[in-house]
């Protein structure tokens, strides 16, 4: 895992992501914003989605409650 | 002797094709796993090596590096592959960086049960059956595979063709043209032949292009 380490903390990247979507944005928009490559943003949302950091609804992705615990 | 025939038709992998869709993949990388469609948007050069610490390898590698910048300019993503496990990815880029001086900057896919080498025919069981060849696959935006390139395990690649190949094929899709033999950047680019007979006629009368003949003309990109 990239973004969530074996014990359940995230990575500073990670939290980086997570603060940048305290409002839903797109994958393009969290590129910009962090200035990472696309393709590395969409693999960490991939992979926080799947650890219930984040949730994606038509195609922005925003901060859970779970998340939040996280920053 | 069927057999023989049923093994034979188990070893043939068919190979990616230029001008189709590249062959889609998960794989485990030093960034994560990644999968092709993470990079849709975005040009990707998917490299292989044979091996990690290795010299020939370790050569590439910082070239690679160089030009990373360079090609995320052009809008053009990097990820290397072999079959050696992440850590040896990982432990191989930090070695790299602490004795070369060059920091590794793109995911490099370990392929350990040979997914992807097998999907793209990187192994070449002539000179290497548990090592892939130094194999490129230009994969444009729209994930269409553009350009492959073979080398043997004993002859590192060069980058400045790496570059000059996007650079190359990116102004094809410009411009709708096409670029002669060692064609570089501010070089006269060349217009496809006409193809009717009244094409033709107009072309060898066109103001805007040089013509040796009907069907070979150059011009300028503007």
């Amino acid at each position: 895992m990239a973004c969530v380490n074996p014990d359940g903390t995230v990575t500073e990247s990670a939290k980086a992501l997570l603060n940048i979507v305290q409002n839903p944005l797109t994958p393009e928009e969290i590129s910009k914003l962090v200035g990472q490559p696309l393709f590395k943003v969409r693999s960490s949302l991939r992979e926080m989605a799947q650890a219930e950091l984040v949730k994606e609804e038509a195609g922005k992705f925003s901060i859970t409650e779970k998340g939040k615990e996280k920053i | 002797m069927e057999h023989i025939q049923e093994s034979q038709e188990k070893q043939i992998q068919p190979m990616p094709r230029l001008g189709e869709p590249a062959p889609q993949f998960e794989a485990v990388t030093t960034h994560g796993t990644l999968k092709l469609e993470d990079f849709k948007g975005s040009w990707l050069i998917l490299f292989s090596h044979p091996a990690d610490f290795t010299p020939v390898c370790t050569t590439e590698f910082i070239g690679f590096a160089q030009i990373h910048e360079q090609l995320r300019e052009m809008n053009c993503e990097l990820m290397g592959l072999s079959i050696d496990s992440v850590y040896s990815h990982i432990a191989w880029a930090r070695n790299v960086e602490e004795k070369l001086g060059q920091k590794i900057t793109f995911p490099i896919i370990a392929d350990l049960n040979k997914e992807v080498a097998t999907k793209y025919g990187m192994l070449m069981p002539g000179e290497s059956k548990t090592e892939t060849s130094r194999c490129v696959f230009v994969i444009d935006d729209k994930q269409i595979l553009r350009a492959m390139i073979y080398y043997p395990l004993s002859t590192g690649r060069n980058m400045d063709e790496m570059l000059r190949l996007i650079q190359a094929l990116q102004t094809t899709d410009k411009h709708g043209v096409a670029t002669p033999a060692n064609w570089r950047p501010g070089d006269k680019v060349i217009v496809p032949p006409p193809n009717t007979q009244e094409m033709a006629e107009e072309r060898v009368k066109d103001k805007a292009v040089e013509c040796k003949d009907w069907y070979f003309c150059k011009k300028e990109l503007e």
